[in-house]
């Protein structure tokens, strides 16, 4: 069975969604897969809703464009207004239940509930919310192994902004760990 | 350099440009392309070249005309609004025989319209993109190493025929991340002992000028100008087939719209419709040939299209309406999704039979 993932990443503006999706492609080139990444651009990406379509596939990818994930992250109630019911059958969810006060209402779906604002907030990781979410994906589902992290990471952000790599790898190591 | 890297669509463009050997880029910002002058903002001081941002289009396209006639690699971007603007200079290069590369990554219009993806520009690009008789290489990508490899392509058709080539993407293509391989090769150089470079008083000024007050003169520039274009017409078309070798209807789309195509005729595939897709990478020259052959073999047509339907006059021209040509399209912004294309596929093979 070859591999195919398509993820939907969706929140505000602001909460690290597009570099979720980046982080999730770039590992996606690692693995010398096909991979397509595609914004939401324009008055989105500043401050309203924004939402990342990333496809890791082993087989050429059609439209990048993403209706159907196998996994969403959640990050703002809007998000999963609009997207829940998108999901595959079988697919997951991660929500931000810090922010998401309502739960899924389908049962043909996994859903993973993780307060990542209140995590990143309590450990001093604020803005962080976004990787932990990203943590708890590596350890429930396939899309990518924990052990590639530190090379992703090494990859997408700069060597001179050494903190935020060690900031960045805490939240996924708490979410993975939650 | 075989390494693949992910970069966006517009980054690609930006970088391949500098890789054919463009030092001079000249812009004015707007969205979905801003990418590109943004690019071209932190390289080209880094390699002796040069990045303006004009006071507006028209006055970008113009500083083009002034390189382009040194013979030296010259481009602007923009999108479609932007590119409107640049129109009375696009006809002029072509006046004056000035090979460029132009980008247009298209949004929604008309007027002001949106900033989501479009392509509703394909008249005005193969068209009707100034005043006067003339042609324009249109080259359009459907992937980002695409946006790699037909802006080189672009900029070499462009020297190789005296004349302007456009990149005509998209929002989506200028936007989304795919791993590319920079590895293009060597640029090849051409004659241009026509460039205004100095004579150094060691021979006679060469002239760049759209002006021809004498009838029969300018009468015989347009005919040696459409000679040229014959010969890009016979040399020059290029296109994907997607499983047409036993196809019966036949799918036309191009950029992301022959994206979202493909995986619609996989499904399709699956349910037992023998569907395959033909997509022009050069708008003009359109692949004519190409279409009226899968005339013979095909029942039925659908142009896949982010515009009211505009390339679907082409494709009726192609295959000289032998065969029904159904429109799917969307606008706006908007995108069509695979069970718009699929409704379509299946009428096709209800009027097809």
């Amino acid at each position: 069975m070859s591999f195919s993932k398509q993820v939907l990443i969706a929140g505000f503006g602001g909460q690290g969604v597009l570099f979720t999706g980046k982080f999730i492609a770039y590992n996606g080139l690692f693995e010398e897969r096909e991979v397509s990444w595609l914004p939401s651009y324009g008055p989105e990406a500043r401050g309203g809703t924004s939402n990342c379509s990333v496809i890791v596939s082993d087989d050429p990818i059609g439209s990048p464009i993403v209706m159907n994930p196998d996994i969403l992250i959640a990050m703002n109630l809007p998000s999963l207004d609009k997207f829940e019911d998108a999901v595959v059958p079988g697919g997951k969810i991660f929500i931000d239940s810090s922010l998401i006060e309502r739960k899924v209402e389908r049962d043909d779906v996994d859903v993973y509930y993780i307060p990542a604002t209140q995590i990143a907030s309590d450990e001093k990781l604020s803005g962080s919310a976004n990787m932990i979410l990203l943590g708890n994906v590596l350890k429930n589902t396939d899309l990518m192994p924990y052990e590639n992290v530190s090379k992703v990471m090494e990859k997408l952000v700069p060597a001179k902004r050494k903190n935020l790599i060690e900031i960045n790898e805490k939240a996924i190591e708490l979410g993975y760990n939650f | 350099m075989s390494e693949k890297v992910l970069m966006k669509g517009n980054e690609a463009i930006a970088e391949a440009a500098i890789m054919a050997g463009c030092r001079h880029y000249f812009g004015y910002p707007i969205t979905p392309q801003t990418e590109i002058a943004a690019y071209m903002a932190k390289r080209m001081p880094k390699i002796d070249g040069v990045f303006l941002q004009a006071e507006s289009e028209i006055a970008a396209i113009n500083m083009v005309i002034g390189v382009a006639a040194t013979g030296k690699r010259v481009m602007t971007s923009s999108s479609s609004p932007g590119i409107s603007l640049k129109s009375e200079g696009l006809s002029y290069l072509a006046g004056c025989d000035l090979p460029a590369l132009v980008v247009n990554v298209q949004r929604g219009g008309p007027g002001l319209g949106g900033i989501q993806p479009s392509q509703s520009d394909y008249w005005q690009a193969t068209k009707a993109s100034g005043h006067g008789d003339f042609r324009r290489i249109v080259l359009a990508p459907a992937s980002v190493q695409e946006m790699v490899s037909l802006t080189f392509k672009g900029f070499d058709l462009a020297d190789k025929y005296r004349m302007t080539s456009m990149l005509l993407a998209d929002g989506t293509i200028g936007q989304m991340m795919e791993p590319v391989s920079l590895d293009m090769g060597e640029v090849t150089q051409y004659d241009k002992s026509w460039a205004l470079t100095g004579t150094g008083r060691q021979r006679k000024p060469n002239i760049v000028n759209s002006l021809f007050l004498k009838p029969e003169e300018l009468e015989q520039t347009n005919f040696e100008r459409y000679d040229r274009y014959a010969q890009i017409e016979k040399n020059e078309v290029m296109y994907e087939e997607y499983m047409m070798d036993d196809a019966e209807y036949c799918v036309v789309a191009f950029g992301i719209a022959s994206r979202v195509s493909k995986n619609v005729i996989n499904e399709a595939r699956k349910k037992g419709i023998k569907v395959g897709l033909i997509r022009p990478i050069t708008l003009w020259p359109f692949p004519k040939d190409a279409l009226l052959k899968a005339a013979d073999k095909c029942k039925a047509f659908v142009s896949v299209e982010l515009s009211m339907g505009q390339m679907i006059d082409d494709i009726e021209l192609s295959i000289r309406c032998k065969k029904p040509v159904l429109l799917c399209n969307r606008v706006g912004g908007m995108i069509p999704t695979p069970q718009d294309v699929m409704n379509a596929v299946e009428e096709a093979v209800k009027i097809g039979g």
